[in-house]
């Protein structure tokens, strides 16, 4: 795109600061945005791109800093007034009624008057412009439950288009979508911005942003650290200005070397409080020193998996560890059972799971082995024991601040999830469950963890990694395997697949394997 | 990092919650033609002013410090029994038991085993809503009230047919022997020269109490028990994910709470009333709920706020006694003060901690 300097920003926000108590969420923050480009805003967790969008979209009030909307100042005191202005936002869980049809769902909050049936009788018409225009194929009476993760999504973006937004945010789109999904997205704004559309793209995915954009604003700390081209940046690049040093993008490791079988799975099945059937018949295993990755779209069983493993859930089938049978029917285990043979686990979601968040964080490191004999003391707990143990996997961990007194919650993500991983791997476990290792946690911290994860697998343990982020997948595993609906679609050798043949096994399509 | 210091939250939030009802009680009882003034000064003196009025704000205070408590630990599992009223009575029934069937040599020994029955009683009656709602998913604060219901009901059928004696005209037990007698504030105090009103009915009961306060402060913040309670209350997922489990933890604290709510009886029928009649609680049951929201569940805030409803207690109705201010009238102050201090805690915390944010930005 080139812009010549005399046509005004589509928008322009000037000296933007905001304040929750002693929290600076945005520092000054000015950014223009010209119009018919895709403008990527990237930053770790934290970083404040989440509330400048809410202040753009009229959530939030800006404390100081103005709003320009090409080239008139704009107040925008709520999501009305951003509608209104042109601006329509699709959030990263989207706001759709579930047990409406996508009509019902276009209209809502937009009928023009008590009766529903020329509303929608005008969306529908729109619908098929708007398809006919961007290529957004939605069938207008779906109801909206029932559609694709990838089909809600556009039915949002609709959602925007109806309201002839002229700016489109995006808040993380690709969280839930499958690579193919996540690329037929891309195509959509591509499209829209040919025909002009201006778009800000929020995401943490370095790929996404060079893929895709135009331009890219960094966020740290608050502040917007730097504007640059897309075209003249490097994904290294970036990730150093998101971080503010240099960040190792690749682990490094070296060959796995299995050993004997830890963990060998068959016919494992799972069916939920609602009488679905979760997994249905996973059998797998999971060798001594290899890391076995579980690649798939969120949703697919990968939760179940690990919980059931873990001793959350019950299920039916075979679970063995180190060659023994242990109890799958959730009747004679529990976390703790499964703790005492080995089995370590990090679980997909720390603040709901992994830790006791008003709990400080020596509490934290107890839990799930509270009933440690070396925690105990006669009666009581020994407090004492347990906080020095903390202090130790603090430093080791190099958990910051190293306070064993601070609650979990007042840690960020990247902290709280080295207190969970110091905890279970200094257990010295012979397989380790980790979901979602780095989900929330900032690049710093993830180098960390992707070390940690490696070395231990080095020491001879067997891991096994579920993710959603193909990267990491890719990054950390020895094998991959992918699950879809519950099954496991095929295992892969890393350095045999793509990311198109994982995406199509993830979409539940299987290529007959090169022989 | 916290809002604001632990202090503030323990000490600031309640005083100014009690102001404000302090305020709100006198702009009623300036409403109704009364000198609000002359109120206090006759509530303060009526329960504080000497040792009848102490006796009786203490002996309430021990009431609600059982109650209270057994509120708290539920609270820390995050469940709202709200069936102490119910575990009290049938505690009542278990102290009677003790008291009247068995033959005792010496109040000592009576107490300690009315104690352990009252707990059992108690426990036992909390026992069918937690297992009701660890196994069913019914809702502990509707089964705990319709136990309630069903604990009166109880109670007044064996008053009348059971255990009433042949010929007498009230629905209660008889007489509890003398041996079972417990032993008042006026006859412990002697002894050391102080001289405490014999007609106040505070008894060993608030010693048992306060061991109780300093018992539960142990278990929930010391014992390996108390910490699973504390985090399946904070969290019933991650209580799974640690192996702990969420039927076997809500039974637990239920029978906790219910024996300690039981343990009341200890005070009011064994100590006060001395045999055990209808409707013995008064409402006490439902007192605790407002002294552990006040007490913020902890031990220490249960025992203050606990004599703190005690003495609006007794002043209440030294107040109803000797001035026109109707009884209704005090039922609304302490209804006022349960308001400020337990209902609408956070329209004194949310704009408190908005302050200390103020101040620590202008330090930093």
């Amino acid at each position: 795109m080139t812009t010549a300097p005399s046509i005004e920003p589509a928008i322009e926000l000037k000296g933007i600061s905001k304040a929750f108590g002693p929290v600076q969420a945005n520092k000054d923050i000015s950014i223009r945005v010209m119009p018919g480009t895709i403008h990527g805003i990237i930053g770790e967790n934290g970083a404040g791109k989440s509330t400048l969008m809410s202040i753009l979209y009229g959530f939030y009030k800006a404390d100081k800093g103005e709003i320009f909307i090409s080239g008139k100042k704009t107040q925008i005191p709520d999501s009305q007034a951003a509608i209104a202005a042109g601006i329509g936002m699709v959030f990263q869980h989207f706001k759709l009624v579930e047990n409406f049809s996508v009509l019902e769902n276009i209209i809502l909050g937009a009928e023009d008057g008590p009766m529903l049936r020329p509303s929608l009788a005008k969306a529908r018409q729109s619908l098929t412009d708007l398809a006919a225009e961007y290529g957004l194929d939605v069938d207008p009476d779906a109801i909206v439950e029932n559609l694709s993760v990838g089909h809600q999504q556009r039915v949002e973006i609709l959602k925007a288009l109806y309201r002839q937004a002229d700016i489109l945010i995006l808040d993380e789109p690709t969280g839930v979508l499958t690579p193919a999904e996540a690329d037929q997205l891309f195509r959509i704004l591509n499209r829209l911005r040919e025909e002009g559309k201006t778009i800000i793209l929020i995401t943490h995915k370095l790929r996404e942003i060079m893929d895709t954009t135009d331009t890219v604003s960094v966020m740290r700390r608050g502040e917007m650290t730097a504007t640059v081209k897309t075209s003249e940046t490097s994904p290294a690049g970036l990730a150093e200005l998101m971080v503010g040093r240099k960040v190792l993008l690749q682990v490094d490791k070296t060959p796995a070397k299995p050993g004997a079988t830890v963990l060998e799975v068959e016919n494992l099945r799972v069916t939920d409080e609602k009488g679905v059937e979760r997994l249905k018949g996973i059998s797998l295993e999971v060798k001594a020193g290899e890391i076995l990755g579980i690649a798939g779209v969120a949703g697919n069983g990968q939760s179940e998996l690990l919980e059931v493993l873990g001793g959350i859930a019950s299920g039916t089938g075979i679970i063995r560890i180190n060659g023994e049978d242990i109890d799958v029917s959730g009747k004679f285990s529990d976390g703790q059972s499964r703790r005492a043979r080995g089995i370590a686990h990090v679980p997909e979601d720390r603040q709901r799971e992994g830790l006791i968040m008003d709990y400080m964080a020596w509490e934290n490191t107890a839990f799930g082995y509270h009933r440690d004999p070396a925690y105990q003391s006669g009666i009581f707990m020994n407090n004492a024991a347990i906080r020095k143990d903390t202090e130790e996997k603090m430093e080791r961990f190099d958990v910051r601040p190293p306070n064993p007194k601070l609650s979990a919650k007042n840690f960020s993500g990247g902290n709280q999830q080295k207190i969970v991983l110091a905890r279970e791997i200094e257990r010295n476990p012979d397989l380790l469950l980790i979901g979602q290792p780095t989900r929330g946690v900032d690049i710093g911290a993830i180098e960390f963890i992707h070390q940690q994860i490696v070395s231990l697998r080095d020491q001879g343990k067997a891991i096994l990694l579920v993710s959603v982020e193909l990267d990491e997948i890719f990054a950390l595993s020895d094998r991959i395997a992918v699950m879809f609906d519950g099954q496991i679609m095929g295992v892969r050798d890393p350095s045999k697949t793509d990311e198109k043949e994982l995406g199509l096994m993830m979409a539940g399509v299987v290529e007959e394997e090169a022989a | 990092m916290e809002k604001m210091p632990a202090w503030a939250d323990a000490v600031l939030v309640p005083l100014i919650s009690l102001l404000l009802a302090a305020i709100l009680s006198a702009l009623v009882i300036l409403g109704i033609g009364e000198d609000p003034v002359a109120a206090v000064k006759m509530m303060v003196s009526g329960s504080l002013g000497s040792t009848y009025g102490w006796g009786y704000t203490l002996y309430y205070a021990t009431n609600f410090m059982f109650t209270g408590l057994a509120v708290s630990v539920a609270f820390h599992a995050r469940m709202f029994n709200i069936g102490g009223e119910g575990q009290a009575m049938l505690g009542g029934l278990g102290v009677a038991v003790i008291c009247l069937y068995m033959p005792w040599p010496h109040w000592s020994l009576a107490l300690i085993f009315a104690t352990l029955s009252s707990a059992v009683f108690g426990a036992a009656w909390a026992f069918l809503p937690a297992y009701l709602q660890a196994k069913r998913g019914s809702h502990i604060v509707i089964t705990t009230i319709m136990f309630n219901f069903i604990a009166a009901a109880l109670l007044n059928y064996l008053l009348v047919n059971v255990m009433r004696p042949a010929g007498a005209m009230d629905p209660a037990t008889a007489k509890f022997p003398e041996a079972t007698h417990l032993p008042t504030l006026h006859d412990m105090l002697a002894p050391f020269g102080i001289a405490f009103s014999k007609a106040a009915p505070a008894n060993v009961s608030l010693l048992v109490a306060m061991l109780a306060c300093v018992a539960v402060y142990f278990l929930i913040w010391r014992t390996r028990l108390g910490y699973e309670i504390r985090a399946f209350g904070h969290s019933e997922s991650g209580a799974k994910y640690a192996g702990i489990s969420p039927v076997k933890i809500t039974v637990i604290a239920m029978l906790i709470s219910g024996g300690l709510a039981g343990m009341m009886a200890i005070n009011n029928v064994m100590g006060e009333s001395e045999r055990l009649i209808m409707n013995s609680t008064e409402g006490a049951g439902f007192i605790g709920i407002a002294v552990a929201l006040m007490g913020r569940s902890h031990p220490l805030g249960v025992f203050l706020a606990a004599i703190l409803f005690g003495f609006l207690y007794q002043g209440g109705a030294e107040l109803a006694l000797w001035t026109s201010i109707p009884r209704e009238l005090i039922v609304v102050i302490q209804a006022l003060v349960i308001l400020f201090t337990g209902a609408l805690d956070n329209m004194v915390r949310i704009p408190l901690e908005k302050l200390f944010l103020m101040f620590r930005k202008g330090d930093a």
